[in-house]
């Protein structure tokens, strides 16, 4: 586990001198706002923190924080980010990427990262839609959606991207609204506080190529009975009354009325987050508005072995039984000498 | 290891020994026949005879194709001599087979007149048809161009393990044991060395290791005691080569070293990122294997995380690395870009194999030097090397580590399939003797002497800017694929900056040129024709260049190891000679760079057929160019 001094910091301590260049009233500003707290209450300081992102809006993330940063190639940031924290298990690294660029160009490396759980923090800022090359469909888009690249509708099936996070056995999965600063803050300190991938998708609003593709959910009239918040041990009640609860029937899910055909708070689904099965996962990865309430905050939090620490132990384990020895090494097994 | 040379026998023999300086042997059999084991353990016999060697293993795709046919044949050939070799051999004295399919596809490099041993028992009519043999070659006259010799392998192989229980699968696998005896026997090799390995191999398998001891002495006693062998070779200790501690080193082997000793003189923790493909995988096998200097291996998804880890490894100042061969270079090329944008050092091994595409994966190659040299969008200049043998791999490997760390830079270094699988023996290097590496880095804020961090501040020798170790306070800066502002690092779409910025990127890698040593000419330094040859031709074209010396022709040769950029007097050199002759296992690609900077209509000479060139074909091209 890492072990890093804490220190008392700012949210400003975390910003650069650089102009922030997203469209005005862009989801990003409040994103990146809540990483800039979540860090400064995290308190370690920007040096020892790096900031690696894909290409895409979203990807423009290290250019605005004042950690170490790396604005890499579409798609690759995981990887780049895995080879940075093997060499150095010791910093800690959030990754910044979007929908595009995590689900599409970058499918393999997201999923490789998720399996072999890398210590990082990927945050996927979802906005449906790719906005840096001006609005064609998404990986996440909705069938049927008109764009510049679908003027008849997209015939694309979209994916569930926190199905997708379980299915590739993500240890750490996670969801908020980029307009809930509340939620944020939990869920960014949450996977902050969390030692191997922790996959955080951000519902975020594009205003110019897909404004108002959250409202439903956004806003905040509707927010609290269109979306429910996870939380471990609880159970999943919901709604502006908080009357509305979900509860399992076999391995489906199902809205309930507290109080209706004899159904109580009792009959909710009390929310495992640490559950090793990752059946649940799933099927909260799976729920969405208007058939149910959206899942918000950490649907699954489950340590398990990290990859960068199994590689740097293997290596410490070898060194402690096994000398380096160059000349040996170049020696090989068998040799000869020639001549005096 | 073995100080001294020394033989031993399984006993006296009585038949007459003819001394030869040199020969040429190949092994040929299904890919399951465990040819390259018995080619392997008969080099490292000739080796620790004091012979110097040189191999070439010749291998299908398959990893196993259907036994007895004609594509999983798998071929080894070692050339041993007394002398000072530079190559395997163009075709061989002797040709061991092991069926008839081996034989229809080797018997071609077999030379007139050689000794081709022939495992009889093979030669059955199920066989004969799936290698295309209408009848029997063994019993008819059509291999009355060489010396015959029939072995029934199989059925002396099951007679020496008579009465032991052993299963008939077992016992076919023993049969190379007794080849290797006979031609143990043949050659005066030392059998304590497969004594011992048979030994270790068979350690936990007591049975199988009485067993192969068994069959393979049985093979020894065949030589001595069949009247169809009538004479031993001997092949003496080789006197004109340097003294010093030798060991066989593939080339593969050889750049793993290499980089651990460019690790270990750097002081630097090995990071390398790659995805397994023919024939580069080997280089992962071994570097996975060296825990104990700190290396840290990462098999990635894909050839594109291979080098992308590696790029964020280097970022995060590691020595990164990343091999490969040709497809996955085609898929690597966008990153290439991203850390020749930012100036990290990294460097790229391209284990050439046959393309375009798959093409031929285990086939050698030098088809990918345009590729690694102008194979990127936009202008994305990087210094390109190149080993010219398996053991020269080495020093190739270290010096690109050393130049990337010097100049920031992506650097791609290019050997071939065959030097990849070739071995030789090498000259090993004493350690004290190999060069520091100073990874130079900029670690602390008190080494700015009160300026500002500018990430892309040059060092005026190099052009270099600085490595920036990370985790360090007051060194927080954000790098990337976007054109930076000369200096600050910034992003910045500036035209003027853009077209600086180009220009300095190339700058920095011509100054690359200043590492360079003189150009050293084998022959006078000029005359009628210049053999010029980057890469695995260099041993071919040596030997042929020397022979054709001898011969009083006047004729030089220049090997390059630096291809990018080329060696600053190379110019001057070529234009002292009135032609200039680049034999390149490809369709023309560094005539093309030749002629290009040095306005020379260069000759070539391209055999594009998954092989080395051989000498012969270098001396007809050289016998073609010269005036008569």
């Amino acid at each position: 586990m890492t072990e890093l001094n804490r220190v008392d910091l700012k949210p400003k301590d975390f910003q650069s001198d650089q102009e922030v260049r997203w469209c005005p009233g862009c989801g990003d500003y409040a994103i990146l706002a809540g990483v800039q707290r979540a860090l400064a209450k995290q308190g370690i300081p920007a040096h020892k923190v790096v900031t690696i992102a894909g290409i895409g809006c979203s990807s423009r993330f290290p250019y605005y924080m004042s950690t170490y940063g790396f604005h890499t190639i579409h798609g690759r940031a995981p990887a780049i980010a895995t080879g940075l924290k093997v060499a150095r298990p010791e910093l800690q690294v959030w990754v910044a990427t979007g929908d595009g660029d995590a689900l599409s160009i970058g499918g393999n490396h997201f999923i490789h990262a998720l399996r072999r759980n890398v210590d990082l923090k990927i945050m996927m800022f979802n906005n449906k839609i790719y906005g840096l090359t001006k609005g064609q469909f998404s990986p996440t888009s909705e069938f049927g959606k008109k764009t510049k690249s679908s003027p008849y509708g997209s015939v694309d099936h979209p994916f569930y991207p926190l199905q997708l996070a379980v299915g590739a056995e993500a240890a750490f999965v996670a969801r908020f609204i980029d307009v809930d600063a509340k939620t944020a803050g939990d869920v960014l300190a949450a996977a902050a506080a969390f030692h191997g991938t922790a996959f955080i998708e951000i519902l975020q609003n594009c205003v110019i190529f897909n404004d108002g593709a959250w409202d439903e959910l956004a806003q905040k009239e509707f927010r609290a009975d269109r979306t429910i918040l996870l939380e471990h041990g609880k159970p999943m009640i919901y709604g502006q009354k908080r009357d509305k609860g979900i509860r399992l029937v076999g391995t489906r899910p199902e809205v309930f009325t507290i109080g209706e055909n004899g159904l109580t708070e009792a009959d909710a689904w009390v929310h495992d987050a640490h559950d090793t099965d990752p059946t649940r996962a799933f099927l909260l990865g799976r729920m969405e508005w208007p058939e149910f309430p959206m899942p918000m905050g950490v649907l699954r939090s489950n340590a398990r072995p990290v990859f960068d620490q199994l590689i740097c132990n293997q290596v410490a384990e070898i060194q402690q039984s096994k000398k380096a020895d160059l000349q040996k090494l170049l020696d090989g097994r068998s040799s000869w000498v020639v001549g005096a | 290891m073995s100080d001294a040379p020394s033989s031993h026998d399984f006993g006296p023999s009585s038949k007459p020994v003819e001394t030869l300086e040199s020969v040429v042997i190949r092994f040929a059999g299904d890919s399951g026949d465990g040819i390259q084991l018995t080619g392997s353990q008969f080099t490292a016999a000739s080796a620790a005879a004091g012979n110097d060697t040189a191999t070439f293993p010749d291998y299908p795709a398959e990893i196993r194709a259907p036994v007895g046919t004609l594509a999983g044949v798998s071929g080894f050939q070692l050339h041993f001599s007394s002398k000072d070799i530079l190559t395997p051999g163009d075709r061989s004295d002797v040709l061991v087979v092991m069926n008839p399919a081996a034989l229809a596809a080797h018997k071609k490099w077999l030379k007139p007149g050689g000794v081709l041993i022939a495992n009889a028992d093979a030669f059955n009519q199920k066989n004969l048809l799936m290698a295309g043999f209408a009848e029997n070659p063994l019993e008819n006259d059509s291999l009355a161009d060489y010396q015959l010799f029939k072995v029934d392998l199989a059925r002396l192989t099951g007679q020496a393990l008579e009465g032991m229980g052993l299963s008939a699968k077992e016992i076919e696998r023993c049969k190379n044991y007794f080849a290797l005896g006979m031609v143990f026997w043949l050659f005066e090799r030392d059998v304590a060395i497969i004594e011992d390995e048979i030994d270790q191999k068979f350690a936990s398998k007591p049975h199988l290791k009485e067993a192969n001891h068994k069959v393979f002495q049985a093979g020894w006693n065949f030589g001595e005691n069949t009247e169809i062998f009538r004479i031993r070779y001997r092949v003496p200790a080789a006197q004109d080569i340097a003294p010093g501690r030798y060991r066989s080193v593939s080339g593969n082997e050889a750049v793993a070293l290499g980089m651990v000793a460019a690790s270990v003189q750097s002081g630097r923790q090995l990071f390398l990122g790659s995805y397994p493909i023919t024939p580069a995988t080997d280089i992962l096998h071994s570097l996975s294997g060296f825990k104990e200097f700190g290396v840290k291996t990462f098999q990635a998804e894909d050839e594109i995380a291979g080098i992308c880890s590696a790029i964020g490894a280097s970022f995060g100042n590691a020595l990164a690395i990343t091999t490969t061969s040709g497809p996955g270079v085609a898929l690597k090329t966008e990153a290439m870009g991203l850390a020749v944008m930012t100036e990290l050092p990294l460097v790229i091994v391209n284990v050439q194999r046959g393309g375009p595409s798959t093409g031929l994966p285990t086939k050698t190659e030098q088809a990918d030097l345009l590729q690694a040299i102008y194979g990127r969008n936009g202008e994305s200049p990087m210094p390109v090397i190149a080993a010219r043998s398996p053991s020269d791999a080495f020093e190739a490997a270290f010096e690109a580590c050393r130049i990337a760390v010097k100049y920031r830079t992506p650097v791609m270094l290019l050997t071939d399939g065959y030097i990849a699988n070739g071995a030789e023996p090498w000259l090993i290097p004493r350690v004290d003797t190999l060069p520091k590496i100073d990874p130079n880095l900029l670690s602390s804020t008190e080494q700015l002497n009160g300026e500002k961090l500018l990430p892309y501040l040059r060092d005026p020798g190099t052009l270099a800017r600085p490595w920036i170790e990370l985790g360090n306070p007051g060194l927080e800066h954000r790098i990337g694929g976007l054109e930076k502002w000369d200096k600050t690092g910034h992003i910045a779409y500036d035209p003027q900056n853009h077209h600086n910025m180009v220009k300095l990127r190339q700058a920095k890698v011509d100054a690359v040129a200043q590492e360079i040593p003189a150009t050293q000419i084998l022959g006078k330094d000029s005359g009628e024709l210049l053999v010029v040859t980057w890469g695995s031709p260099w041993g071919s074209a040596r030997t042929a260049v020397r022979e054709l010396i001898d011969q009083g022709k006047s004729v030089s040769h220049v090997n390059l190891r630096w291809l990018n950029p080329l060696p600053p007097d190379l110019g001057t050199v070529l234009k002292r000679f009135s032609t200039v002759l680049v034999p390149e296992i490809n369709n023309g690609q560094l005539i093309k760079l030749l002629r290009d900077k040095y306005l020379i209509d260069c000759k070539g000479y391209n055999r594009i057929a998954g092989l080395p060139i051989t000498v012969a074909e270098i001396k007809q091209a050289v016998l073609e160019h010269l005036p008569s």
